[in-house]
């Protein structure tokens, strides 16, 4: 076929990654400072009020607080680069290492939630497109009650319903991939079920944006030549309207990824949003700290893969 | 299609009294109000209003379901949930209030400088609300309330400055569109600072957006508090919050579901009104800015020329492709309909060319489309028959209309580029077209792509066909659109303005191509142009086109020796190459009235320098004068006597 020659795609990967190292640096700077600079003792509330001024201090100087600022960012920062998250405070395990242990958990739970919202979502909103009454309305009701029904009480609902009342699905629990594929998809069922408000966003957003592309002349100019409508709708107007909705996923997916600290919690699934609530109330700071950089990172390569994918939906970006 | 948006202005002058009119007409809003209001009225006063102290436990009425004594029942620990609601509201709703202060007063005020200021403070700006949208604002505020235990302040104000991204777009872009405002430029020559600038003449038009977002904002803040709430990183479990309420729930789940009903039930509602009055305040804003879209006069229909109305179909005459009787295309208008196409009939033969020419917002355009049934959304073609071979193309079945698409009607539009689409290639493009026309292999239609190409006169049909519409010139574009339209073999091509936007060398090289097309493939062609230029290179015959209807049509040679209406003498003399020489140009005075405003007789009268009284009574019909040559021109004997003698 006629294949376009030379897209720089590569250029806009190392852009991109270029982009991305101060992006890291700032939020890992950005945590660090949050710990530093916050009015409040983290070494005092580790020992607790019951805590010996000695305690208190060996605990100051094992955390290196009693170091100037300068020192305990630069070595902060070394270790980082490094992979090294330090230790986690609470149960003296490398703090690399338990995050990494439960990555899986996590990429399964919010790479799902983003698939089901895609899915869906995009089928929603062109039936919203075309026929504009009824899906319209549906999509407008779906996205408000989304909106409004936080995702710890949705959870809730969806295990009263489908796992105790009618026992269809594990109410809490991970089983890994590897162990049991088929019960690994049971039990992300109803996790990922809360993807619904992503659903209705990403309908909003696709039966928006095919609108606008409908409208267009170059659909007018396809369609008078002869161009079946399914082509039309399906080959030409979505991939035109598919960037905003690209833009949005990526949204849902750093949306979700927060909202694994939640959902975690609900259905108790040993991932990263689950440590770091864990974290958060054992006061572990190397940890909490390991997991914002991992979820920034996270960020990073879905933004990548966002950038890739309007270079691949719009050759005139890759001219840029 | 500019004529539907020309009467749609922004006006400041009306905009909040608009909007908070159109708030107050919405049902929506006032519940929303309304319920927040009860909410936070019952919550303040909890001490007064609760039944029960929110921490008495009576373990004798554990999970107890509803009863008069305890109106929504008891918790694990006989403690009475509504109590506990009225209690725990009062939290939840100072949190949300602590983070929509903290997101106004610090992003309104960057969204303002970003917007105004420009330059290097808009670029950091930018530069700071993208890297906080990086990061998944959740786990920073775990990070704070892992230094500060439970402290909720702290965790709503993170989550307030973390929001700031949001709302500082949003008002530097309404900044952005006040600041060029002649008004505000008026402001800044006068001398006013730059603060009472912002102050006096950008804030106020700035507000509505920003209420929109602080209550949007607040849906999410309370969404963000139940949930640490619910995590119990806020409080110790005795102290009431609507999240926690839930969590304990959560703990009951098989033995008291009920439990999660009236905690889960308030946060949902609440949030709801929250999200439902930033949606009403939207609209409402909308409407307030756009409202003068609402003062557009209700029309009066003209009456319809009945004397073209005689719908006999295409009874055998020789050569004839397409007929129209009295085609109407209107437009609904505040429950008003409002005609933009009136009555229009015209023939097109085989192989002939039949132009279409007026100023812009004649209808030329939107009669094109009418017969392509590819009207644009709003605009609807309401009488009148369009006859294909003996079919109308108006009541035909969708089906049986796309068989007809590229293969008996084809359609070349005013703007090469965008009529190509953007994200394929041409080659690609052209063998689907091909692909469905001929049914033929891919590789077929590759090669036909490649001659198709080479028909419309390209130079490079390979390098072409690789090419996305982006990387080729106008005149490129057009040739490429030619061969789109061309892809299907048709019997009839319309043409609308094909060389408007083109470079005057390229313009003849493209009206060339047209012609040469048409000779070798004997199709029919509609040219629509505003060009006498070319009308005279390229058509048969013309029909003149003004306020929707047709004005006067003839052959071309006629309509130039002997024109036979005001409009037509008007435009033929604005012509640079048709006037005399050595004469003044004269261009008609006024414009063309836009549909709905158009005057109860003859529409050309406003402007018309013959205008007498018996022009301006009565609608005035289309009128034979000669063979094939019609006017719409109540005085053509008095006005075009001298001229024709």
């Amino acid at each position: 076929m006629f294949v376009p020659e030379s897209p720089a795609l590569l250029r806009i990967v190392g852009n991109r990654l270029l982009l991305s190292v101060p992006l890291l640096l700032v939020v890992s700077t950005l945590t660090f400072l949050l710990e530093a600079l916050i009015p409040g003792d983290v070494a005092r509330t580790i020992v607790g009020p019951q805590g010996t001024q000695e305690q208190y201090l060996q605990l100051k100087h094992s955390l290196g607080l009693d170091q100037p600022l300068l020192t305990r960012y630069q070595q902060w920062l070394e270790s980082v680069v490094r992979g090294d998250f330090g230790t986690s405070l609470f149960n003296h395990e490398p703090v690399a290492v338990l995050l990494s242990g439960r990555l899986s958990v996590t990429l399964s739970l919010v790479v799902g939630s983003t698939l089901v919202a895609a899915i869906v979502g995009l089928l929603i909103g062109i039936a919203g497109a075309l026929r504009s009454d009824i899906a319209g309305t549906a999509v407008d009701a779906l996205s408000m009650f989304g909106l409004a029904i936080p995702n710890f009480f949705l959870g809730l609902i969806l295990i009263a319903l489908f796992a105790v009342a009618i026992p269809l699905f594990p109410a809490t629990g991970y089983v890994p991939f590897d162990e049991s594929p088929l019960d690994w998809a049971r039990s992300l069922v109803l996790p990922v079920a809360l993807a619904t408000p992503g659903i209705a966003v990403v309908a909003k957003q696709t039966r928006d944006s095919m609108r606008v592309i409908l409208e267009r002349p170059f659909i007018r100019t396809l369609r008078a030549a002869g161009v079946p409508r399914r082509s039309i709708i399906f080959k030409h107007a979505l991939r035109s309207a598919a960037a905003p909705v690209v833009t949005v996923l990526g949204l849902i997916f750093v949306a979700s990824l927060g909202g694994t600290v939640v959902v975690e919690s609900v259905f108790a699934m040993p991932g990263l949003g689950g440590l770091a609530v864990q974290a958060t109330t054992q006061h572990d700071l190397p940890l909490i700290q390991g997991v914002a950089v991992y979820f920034t990172a996270l960020v990073v390569v879905v933004n990548l893969l966002i950038d890739l994918a309007y270079g691949w939906l719009d050759p005139g970006v890759r001219i840029e | 299609m500019s004529i539907l948006t020309d009467q749609i202005a922004i006006g400041p002058a009306t905009h909040s009294y608009e909007s908070a009119r159109s708030l107050i007409r919405s049902p929506v809003a006032i519940a929303a109000i309304t319920f927040l209001g009860v909410v936070t009225l019952v919550c303040i006063s909890a001490p007064v209003t609760a039944p029960y102290d929110p921490l008495h436990q009576d373990l004798e009425r554990v999970l107890s379901s509803p009863t008069a004594h305890n109106l929504l029942g008891t918790d694990t620990l006989g403690r009475d949930v509504l109590s506990r609601l009225f209690y725990g509201g009062r939290r939840s709703l100072l949190s949300v209030l602590e983070g929509v202060v903290v997101v106004v007063a610090l992003g309104v005020p960057m969204g303002l400088a970003a917007g105004y200021a420009g330059g290097w403070v808009d670029r950091g700006l930018n530069k700071f609300a993208e890297t906080i949208m990086a990061v998944p604002a959740l786990i920073i505020v775990l990070v704070v309330l892992a230094v500060l235990p439970q402290n909720e302040d702290a965790a709503m104000i993170s989550f307030g400055l973390l929001g700031i991204p949001a709302i500082l777009r949003v008002v530097r872009s309404a900044t952005l569109r006040v600041r060029e405002d002649l008004y505000v430029a008026a402001a800044r020559i006068s001398g006013l600072s730059h603060l009472q600038i912002v102050k006096r003449h950008i804030f106020p038009r700035v507000w509505g957006p920003v209420i929109v977002q602080a209550s949007l904002f607040a849906a999410y803040a309370l969404l963000f508090e139940t949930g640490i709430a619910y995590l119990g990183l806020t409080a110790d479990p005795s102290t009431p919050t609507w999240g926690g309420m839930v969590a304990e729930a959560s703990t009951v789940i098989q033995r008291q579901a009920w439990l999660l009903v009236p905690s889960g039930t308030v946060i949902a509602s609440t949030i709801l009104a929250f999200g439902l009055l930033g949606d009403a305040l939207r609209d409402a804003v909308v409407r307030g800015e756009g409202g003068s879209i609402n003062r557009v006069p209700r029309s009066v229909v003209t009456a319809r020329d009945r004397d073209a109305d005689t719908a006999e179909p295409m009874n055998g005459r020789s050569g004839l492709v397409l007929r129209a009787r009295n085609l109407s295309v209107s437009t609904m208008r505040s429950g008003a309909e409002i005609p933009i196409v009136d009555g229009v009939s015209f023939d097109v033969y085989a192989g002939e060319t039949l132009g279409i020419i007026g100023e812009s917002g004649c209808g030329k355009s939107v009669t094109a489309l009418a017969v392509l049934r590819s009207l644009p959304q709003g605009l609807r073609a309401i009488a009148g028959r369009v006859y294909w071979q003996g079919d109308d193309l108006l009541s035909m079945t969708e089906r049986s209309f796309d068989g007809l698409r590229g293969s008996s009607l084809a359609y070349v539009s005013q703007e090469p580029q965008s009529s190509l689409d953007p994200t394929f290639t041409v080659g690609n493009q052209l063998v689907e077209l091909i692909r469905h026309h001929q049914r033929v292999s891919r590789r077929k239609a590759r090669s036909s792509a490649i001659a198709l190409l080479r028909q419309v006169e390209l130079q490079n049909p390979d390098q072409v066909a690789r090419a996305y519409a982006h990387e080729l010139s106008g005149g490129m574009a057009q040739r490429v659109a030619i061969a789109f339209a061309l892809a299907g073999r048709p019997k009839l091509l319309i043409a609308d303005e094909p060389t408007t936007a083109l470079d005057v060398t390229v313009q003849a090289e493209i009206l060339g191509l047209l012609r040469r097309l048409q000779r070798e493939t004997g199709m029919a062609l509609i040219l629509i142009t505003h060009n006498w230029g070319v009308i005279a290179d390229i058509c048969d015959r013309a029909v003149v086109m003004y306020a929707g209807q047709i004005v006067e049509k003839s052959g071309i040679q006629e309509m130039f020796d002997r024109p036979l209406h005001p409009y037509t003498l008007g435009l033929l003399n604005s012509h640079p190459s048709l006037a005399e020489p050595g004469s003044r140009l004269s261009s008609i005075p006024g414009n063309v009235p836009s549909p709905g405003s158009w005057a109860p007789g003859c529409r050309f009268a406003p402007r018309c320098r013959f205008v007498a009284e018996e022009c301006v009574k009565t609608p005035i019909p289309l009128i034979d004068i000669g063979p094939g040559h019609a006017s719409r021109c109540v005085r053509v004997d008095q006005i075009f006597a001298k001229a024709s003698a």
